[in-house]
């Protein structure tokens, strides 16, 4: 399968994201692909806008099953949640349970306005009822394939597959 | 009963024999070595084909818990679990309760064990009334009651004119004084050896000086008072090393060591095994090397169990708060066995630290087998292999530090004049 | 002849299911905790300072000899990974009445416990219930007699990292009384596995193990010769019954020549930090002026803890059955 260019669908993102953008509006990237994804957006948008991070290792479903995940980061939301737009930016929509979690940890900082949803590779199985606002690429996969957001020692990002075992 | 062992190999230490001999025994006395007697009918015949045929092994030190302390063991129980093991004739402390400072209580022990009619008991009588370490008791009478000496067992004696006073007195009557060298100041509240692994685990340590100290006070009132003393369970390098110097300088000193003591140290303890706690501790790994040595130079006279039987609870319990002590009868001879292998001591050798040694100690015509004495025998396969598996063991305590370990050296029969009093493969009834 | 079997601290995968000593974890275990305290810290920051973690699940704090300062850690960091806590301290009932160890740990257990938090008078209490609780039961050792206190220890390193940046290139002096103390054992496990180089005890011999050298350290006598130097200094508390049991003549001579004042840490290197596991004996180990200090981390060890503790619980309830 050609895999699209994630730097060229960066741009795609930004510009899709024009319209949203209003003085309340934050983004906010989900580790890991979504910072290095939202970091790049940032750089690209008409107006400055605040930029968090969100680690949602706690709020995921699958704690009982596979535990801790052995690197957890900080999140770090250097802004009043209550009454902003939030941009929430992911590379991989899938089942959209860690885009829930992501929520769920959001609601524990405050109240937004709104949650807008930007990804870069929408491959669909959703097993929540979850959508993105903005989509750079839609992909069609196995359940053993595995799509990853990767960035090299100059910060370029690109896209990678790998079978696994399911 | 006539009986005929046929075939086996007869290790009698005293008289040098290691060799195929056949046994004869009639009226529960051996009756003859090698050859048949004239006209002799066995009523039973005891293969004894790949065998050893040895002495009874005489045990220096198994607490029976009787009186007093039934909920852990009864007599039926562990004179049961001490022929299981091989052992004849066997040393029972005085701490009972009441303890043995009464002739009746001695009497009555004597009599319940006698007629159990398994292995002999030898108890040992108390030094001082209730072993309070104060006030002597009348060793002369318990002496008559069957006493073969004079012991404070565990509990201690600070004072050192009682000791003294007690140690004269009994090199009166020509009786000899067992006592454990332990200072009890520097021993208090003392649960391992202290060490690297009590530093490490937390726990409250015994210095090997509390052996050492005890030791010297013994030996300078071994002097004074012209006593003969037997030394109950050494632990550290240093005490095997005064025991030679004093054996050297002719001092009418024995001692022994509990078989445990010559195979484990403090790392055994690992995460705080209580199957380990026991009373002197297990000490460092030169300690035991030394004790290791000693019982082959024959620093050390005699091995024992100090089988001291433990209820599940109380070894349940954090370290600390866990009873001391290990079960041993059932273990005695293989664990003398894997000794010796280690140290590369001859079978008769080693059979002889539980034979013919513990008899010197205790000044009995008994751990030999010669036409005329009475018929007290052990017959072992020193190959087979059986895995120590608590339950299955016949005394009531349980608690080894040895569970699961495979251990080479089965009984197969034990003989008390002349009886068989325990097979291998039948539980048999007392 | 007893085989040690394995760590017990470790189920078969390798991974943390009891926390009862840090002796036997390696550094990577060790970071790995410290780390995911690191994440907890900034949840504590927060309006809505809950995450729904260990929501469900149940964590008994047994607690058979008392500590509100450790049992009220321990406390706060299970509500705020929403798990449902209760507490007993068993020596005021059912203990006098002879149940035993095991009784209670087999009562709790049939009523779904997850996790039992036991703080105990004895060296190896939590050993010995996390070697009769099921496989599915986790057991955090809040301190057992003189052997371990493993989130104490934890906590002391988060604090020296916290400030510190590295372990590789650090001196480090535990004071004061090492023989009755589970938190300095529990420092030195640490500390020599996290690779500080140098970590000395200092004490009169009355309050130092036997072979204590053998855990890796190095011993002083003289606080002074001790102190130079060093860029972490550790006081442990003093307690009264070592007067009592001829260890120590008095508390005014201990304090003057193991006591910390600022002349003593004058020795030590001009930015080194004063840490203290507390509760503090003012006047006997350290003087009020410098437990006060701006070289002391007293307090803020007490933050902290709360997120270490929920990291080593998170752990522990995320290891696979």
């Amino acid at each position: 399968m050609q895999l699209p260019d994630a730097e060229k669908m960066v741009q795609t993102m930004a510009q899709q994201l024009e319209p949203y953008l209003g003085a309340n509006s934050v983004l906010v990237g989900m580790h890991t692909g979504g910072v290095w994804l939202a970091e790049k957006i940032h750089t690209l948008l008409s107006r400055e806008v605040p930029l968090g991070t969100l680690d949602v290792s706690f709020y995921r479903d699958d704690f009982s099953q596979s535990g801790l995940h052995a690197e957890v980061a900080p999140s770090d939301i250097p802004f009043d949640v209550t009454g902003r737009d939030i941009i929430l930016v992911d590379d991989v929509l899938y089942t959209g349970r860690s885009v829930r979690a992501a929520m769920n940890e959001l609601f524990d900082y405050g109240r937004p306005a709104s949650i807008i949803l930007a990804v870069l590779v929408d491959r669909g199985g959703r097993e929540l009822p979850i959508a993105a606002q903005v989509t750079a690429a839609v992909l069609e996969l196995a359940p053993n394939q595995n799509i990853q957001l990767n960035r090299d020692s100059q910060g370029l990002l690109a896209l990678s597959l790998r079978q696994t075992t399911v | 009963m006539k009986i005929h062992i046929r075939g086996g190999r007869l290790i009698d230490p005293k008289s040098g024999i290691d060799a195929q001999r056949d046994v004869f025994i009639a009226a529960g006395k051996v009756v003859a070595i090698g050859d048949a007697p004239h006209d002799f009918h066995a009523n039973r015949v005891i293969e004894a084909g790949g065998l050893v045929i040895c002495p009874g092994l005489i045990d220096l030190s198994a607490r029976l818990r009787e009186p007093g302390f039934e909920y852990m063991a009864t007599l039926e129980s562990e004179m049961h679990a001490a022929v299981a093991g091989g052992v004849t004739s066997l040393v029972c402390p005085p701490d009972t309760d009441p303890p043995l400072d009464e002739p009746g209580l001695v009497e009555m022990l004597r009599h319940r064990a006698r007629n159990l009619h398994q292995a002999r008991v030898f108890p040992l009588g108390a030094l001082t009334q209730k072993l309070e370490g104060q006030r002597l008791t009348e060793m002369a009478e318990l002496h008559d009651a069957g006493c073969i000496a004079f012991s404070q067992a565990d509990a201690p004696l600070t004072d050192s004119n009682v000791l003294l006073r007690a140690m004269q007195y009994a090199s009166t009557f020509g009786f000899t004084v067992w006592l454990r060298p332990q200072d009890s100041f520097l021993a208090r509240d003392g649960v391992a050896h202290d060490g690297e692994v009590a530093s490490r685990l937390g726990l409250a340590g015994i210095p090997a000086c509390a052996e050492s100290i005890a030791i010297a006070r013994i030996l300078l009132l071994m002097k004074e008072t012209g006593a003969k003393v037997h030394l109950c369970r050494l632990s550290t390098r240093d005490g095997v090393d005064m025991v030679r110097e004093a054996k050297r300088q002719g001092l009418p000193l024995t001692c022994d060591i509990g078989v445990h003591h010559a195979h484990l140290s403090e790392m055994d303890i690992g995460y705080f095994d209580s199957n380990c706690h026991v009373i002197p501790p297990f000490r460092s790994l030169r300690d035991r090397d030394a004790l290791r040595a000693g019982l082959k130079d024959g620093t050390i006279d005699a091995i024992c169990s100090d089988h001291a039987p433990v209820d599940d609870d109380a070894k349940l319990l954090p370290f600390a708060e866990s009873e001391a002590g290990v079960t041993g009868l059932e273990l005695l001879l293989p664990l003398t066995l894997k000794w010796a292998r280690d140290m590369g001591v001859e079978l008769p050798q080693a059979i002889a630290r539980l034979t013919t040694e513990p008899a010197r100690v205790l000044a009995l015509n008994k751990g030999v087998l010669a036409p005329g004495l009475n018929a007290d025998l052990c017959i072992f396969d020193p190959e087979e292999c059986w895995k120590v598996v608590p339950r299955a063991l016949r005394s009531q305590g349980k608690n080894t530090p040895f569970q699961n370990v495979e251990l080479a050296g089965r009984v197969k029969y034990t003989l008390v004049e002349g009886a068989v009093v325990y097979e291998a493969g039948e539980a048999k009834a007392s | 002849m007893a085989f040690l079997s394995r760590n017990p601290q470790l189920n078969q995968h390798g991974e943390l299911q009891h926390l009862l000593t840090i002796e036997g974890l390696n550094a990577g275990m060790l970071r790995h905790i410290l780390d995911t305290a690191e994440s907890f810290v900034s949840v504590s920051e927060r309006e809505v300072k809950k995450i729904p973690l260990l929501r469900g699940k149940s964590i008994f704090n047994l607690f058979f000899e008392p500590s509100t300062r450790t049992r009220t850690t321990f406390e706060i960091a299970a509500k705020r990974l929403s798990a449902d806590v209760i507490n007993l301290n068993i020596n005021a009932s059912s203990q006098s009445k002879g149940e035993t160890v095991l009784d209670t740990v087999d009562n709790l257990a049939a009523m779904q416990a997850d996790m039992f938090i036991v703080r105990h008078g004895q060296s190896g209490a939590a050993h010995f219930i996390a070697g009769h609780v099921s496989p599915h039961i986790h057991v955090v050792n809040a301190g057992d007699g003189r052997h371990a206190h493993p989130t104490q220890g934890l906590l002391d390193m988060y604090t020296i990292r916290h400030f510190k940046r590295e372990f590789h290139n650090l001196r480090v002096a535990i004071v004061g009384d090492v023989l009755h103390s589970r938190v300095a054992r529990s420092q030195i496990h640490a500390l020599t596995t996290l690779g500080v180089p140098e970590v000395r005890v200092i004490a009169p011999k009355t309050l130092l193990p036997a072979q204590v050298e053998r855990m890796g350290v190095q011993v002083y006598h003289d606080m002074a010769q001790g102190l130079k130097d060093v860029d972490v200094v550790i006081m442990l508390r003093l307690q009264n019954e070592r007067m009592r049991g001829a260890l120590l003549p008095s508390a005014q001579e201990y304090f003057k020549s193991y006591g910390l004042t600022q002349d003593k840490l004058a020795l030590a290197r001009p930015d080194a930090i004063v840490m203290h596991p507390g509760p503090m004996n003012r006047g006997v180990e350290i003087d009020s002026d410098v437990a006060d200090g701006r070289q002391s981390v007293i307090l803020p060890q007490v933050t902290f803890g709360i997120a270490v503790h929920m990291a080593v619980m998170s752990i522990l309830a995320g290891s696979k059955q």
